[in-house]
């Protein structure tokens, strides 16, 4: 029976007659790719347009339609070996793509019109002090006015909106002393140019403008750089299903099953989707959604879920609609209720500007009052209360936050750690508590030989290389250590049993006891037995959850951070144990439902800890919601990785570590550049006060400040 | 000064002409894939072999 992948749901209409499909291509490495990658697909029939964007790693490809199946598509690239899969683009990364756009519209608009304020500026204030005529003065200022206006009126958009959008919902954000700022700057400025008098102080306020947006755009940039890679990681991870059609089988990406769809999963596939088995029986590992490492027996009239591993057998599985499983349905209800009674902490930025903004603006008030009462006009006083608004002008302030979040998700970003929610920086260095879901998150997703330094490495290598033929579960485990990928000539697979080849002139056996002749074996621990035989050399394989190479040194050093540690597991208290004593964690919790953990977390909580979860399952993801911050492995079920703040990965926990370590010292640089803020305006105020400002100190103090603040925060680069 | 009359307007002029172009690189995609540039011009394909 020969199988058609069916990827027709990608494709979409492009044009006249044509079709287009983007997809996200892994294994690019190096500039010569471009060109391997689009000359493979122009080789196809009907290729209308190929284009690589080698910064997201992404392919899009156009045909005329009914030329080829886009199927033949990744087939091509495969063989010159770049795995791809069709990408849908979320209508959030859409989204903010135009965002960017925008905005780096606004930063050119505001940075002509700051530089070319500045060139006018300059020659006022150098005029000022030497000989300038008023007549050239005025028309300078006239001339800034004729940019500035339009400049800020454009660019000054996402503050103005922002600062509407708050003020309307009655609360206040640093967008609000911003727009105040800007706008009375720029008002007092033309009313001052109509009045001839030496000073205005258009440049102030679009060069607030344009420091702001510079911070804006490199925030955004940053998150849609990570935001590309989770989309890219995400479709490539995208499993097929064989659906049914009729007696045939089709092969289709998961995306396009549907309820009451039949589909065939094979001995060592995953189940795509969540179903009732109505043919067929086998064991299925379950470990993904509930943490449990032991197999279940199923057989017709068993409710089975996504993500679950299948063993020997084929099973017929009939989709069911998503939430109708028991479990599923659980999970649901939990994940709404943890969800809901999430209280999100509040950001830094958020108290800062609280209060920063009553502050400012009641300095301002009391020195137009002071200067009034002082027997001052009621222009100078208002001139000197405008100058300390433009003095403070939250720019140091508004970047101190920002600029360190660029620099710290950049960081995680390398680290192999993606962000999924804005704020998880801030509330990653609160967690004062790690709690860990066992398998899969401790472990290795995948099983592994527990048992290689026992066996004679030649036995082993000839045992992995044999695996190579088999699809068992076990024998893909042991494949992974084999050094040469090249299966063996001749090999054969006794479905239910193992596989044999002849080697080196003998037979060679891999699997059951019984089918290597080999007539017990005494179970050890918890691992899975399988048994390799060659020329009267018999050797036993253990195979089981292994934990992640450098599961011992990470839990050390997060301990020496301080933070307490535990285990909540849906495993076997007796399997959750022995992992306890390996890494040396003495708070654990074995046999635990969804529910037991929001409990666990609920009750930390109660103490008042900040919870960390570190989890991957579906049995973890109201646990990822309830806790404070969460963090899931690439490997994660999908619903619990929608649930998790920040995803990391690789084979290894470092990453869990140095998501913690560069958070705290993200927070530390934020509090830092807070404190460098209030200290600049505390020096600055008083002169503003007094109304000794000129625009040419005003000018010095913000972009002093403002680099200052930034140049802090490019210290959160630095590796520990 | 009077030279100042159409100076300062001149090199407005030209400011802005800088930037209406770099607007309309941005629109027309010329951002869309910075590293990818910087690659596709050492390659040969272009060339007759």
């Amino acid at each position: 029976m020969t199988e058609v992948l069916d990827l027709s749901l990608y494709a979409k209409p492009a044009g006249a007659g044509t079709l287009g499909m983007d997809l996200a291509v892994d294994g690019i490495a190096c500039g010569a790719c471009i060109n391997r990658i689009e000359s493979a697909v122009k080789k196809l029939p009907g290729i209308a347009e190929v284009r690589l964007n080698f910064t997201n790693r992404r392919l899009h490809v156009a045909w005329a339609d009914g030329a080829l199946a886009p199927a033949q598509i990744v087939t091509a690239l495969e063989k010159i070996g770049y795995r791809a899969h069709p990408f849908v683009p979320l209508r959030a990364e859409e989204q903010e793509a135009a965002e960017a756009r925008r905005l780096t519209r606004y930063l050119a608009v505001a940075g002509f019109a700051a530089m070319n304020i500045m060139l006018l500026s300059v020659s006022v204030w150098s005029g000022n002090a030497t000989d300038i005529t008023p007549e050239t003065r005025d028309f300078f200022h006239w001339a800034s006015a004729l940019i500035a206006l339009p400049a800020a009126a454009y660019a000054g958009q996402p503050f103005f909106k922002s600062a509407w959008r708050a003020l309307k919902a009655r609360t206040t954000n640093m967008d609000v002393p911003i727009t105040i700022g800007v706008t009375l700057a720029l008002a007092m400025s033309v009313v001052e140019t109509a009045h001839h008098a030496q000073s205005a102080y258009f440049d102030s306020a679009i060069m607030l403008l344009f420091f702001l947006l510079i911070g804006r755009t490199l925030d955004h940039a940053m998150r849609r750089k990570t935001r590309a890679v989770a989309g890219n990681l995400a479709a490539l991870k995208a499993d097929i299903a064989h659906r049914f059609a009729g007696d045939e089988l089709i092969t289709v990406p998961v995306g396009a099953l549907k309820p009451g769809d039949r589909v065939l999963v094979k001995p060592g596939e995953r189940i795509a989707a969540d179903g009732k088995v109505v043919g067929g029986a086998s064991e299925i590992d379950e470990s993904v959604i509930t943490g449990e490492t032991a197999r279940r027996a199923v057989a017709a009239g068993a409710e089975v879920y996504a993500g679950s591993l299948n063993f020997h057998g084929a099973l017929t599985v009939n989709v069911s609609a998503a939430g109708q499983g028991t479990l599923i349905d659980e999970i649901e209800r939990l994940l709404d209720k943890a969800a809901g009674a999430k209280s999100r902490a509040m950001r830094l930025a958020d108290r800062a500007s609280r209060v920063y903004a009553p502050v400012v603006h009641a300095t301002a008030a009391l020195t137009a009052i002071g200067w009034l009462t002082a027997g001052a006009s009621l222009h100078d006083a208002l001139v000197t209360a405008i100058a300390v608004l433009i003095i403070t002008c939250p720019c140091a302030l508004a970047l101190a936050i920002p600029a360190v979040q660029v620099v710290a998700s950049g960081a995680l970003f390398r680290a192999g750690v993606i962000l999924n929610a804005g704020d998880a920086i801030e509330r990653l260095a609160d967690a004062d508590t790690v709690v860990f879901d066992k398998t899969g998150t401790l472990t290795l997703p995948e099983p592994r030989v527990i048992n290689a330094g026992a066996i004679a490495p030649n036995l082993l290598q000839m045992a992995a290389r044999l695996a190579l033929s088999s699809r068992h579960p076990l024998a893909v485990a042991l494949s992974l250590e084999a050094a040469n990928n090249v299966p063996f000539e001749g090999a054969i697979e006794e479905p239910g049993q193992g596989v044999h080849a002849v080697i080196d002139g003998a037979e060679a056996r891999l699997g059951s006891p019984a089918f290597c002749g080999v007539d017990n074996v005494a179970p050890v621990d918890d691992a899975s037995h399988i048994i390799f035989s060659h020329a009267g050399r018999v050797a036993e394989i253990a195979i089981a959850q292994a934990l992640r190479p450098d599961a011992v040194e990470v839990v050390k050093a997060l301990r020496a951070l301080g933070l307490h540690l535990g285990i909540l597991s849906g495993d076997r208290c007796a399997v959750v144990e022995s992992v306890a004593d390996t890494l040396g964690i003495t708070y654990w919790q074995g046999g635990v439902t969804p529910a037991g953990k929001i409990a666990f977390i609920d009750a930390l909580k109660a103490q008042g800890r900040r919870v960390l979860m570190v989890g991957d399952g579906l049995n973890d993801a109201p646990a990822l919601a309830a806790a404070h911050v969460s963090l899931s492995p690439i490997s994660a079920a999908d619903l619990a990785q929608a649930q998790a703040d920040a995803v990391f990965l690789g084979d290894r926990l470092q990453p869990v570590l140095d998501a913690v370590v560069t958070a705290r010292r993200a927070r530390r640089l934020m509090t830092e550049n807070l404190w460098f803020a209030a200290l600049y305006n505390a020096v600055a105020v008083p002169v503003a006060i007094t109304g000794l400002v000129t625009p040419l100190i005003a000018a010095l103090a913000m972009s002093g400040s403002s680099i200052s603040v930034t140049l802090n925060a490019l210290r959160a680069r630095i590796r520990p | 000064m009077n030279v100042l009359v159409y100076l300062v307007p001149m090199a407005l002029g030209l400011g802005l002409a800088g930037l209406f172009a770099f607007l309309w690189a941005l629109r027309s995609g010329q951002y869309g894939d910075v590293d990818g540039a910087a690659l596709r011009v050492l390659s040969d394909d272009d060339l007759e072999r």
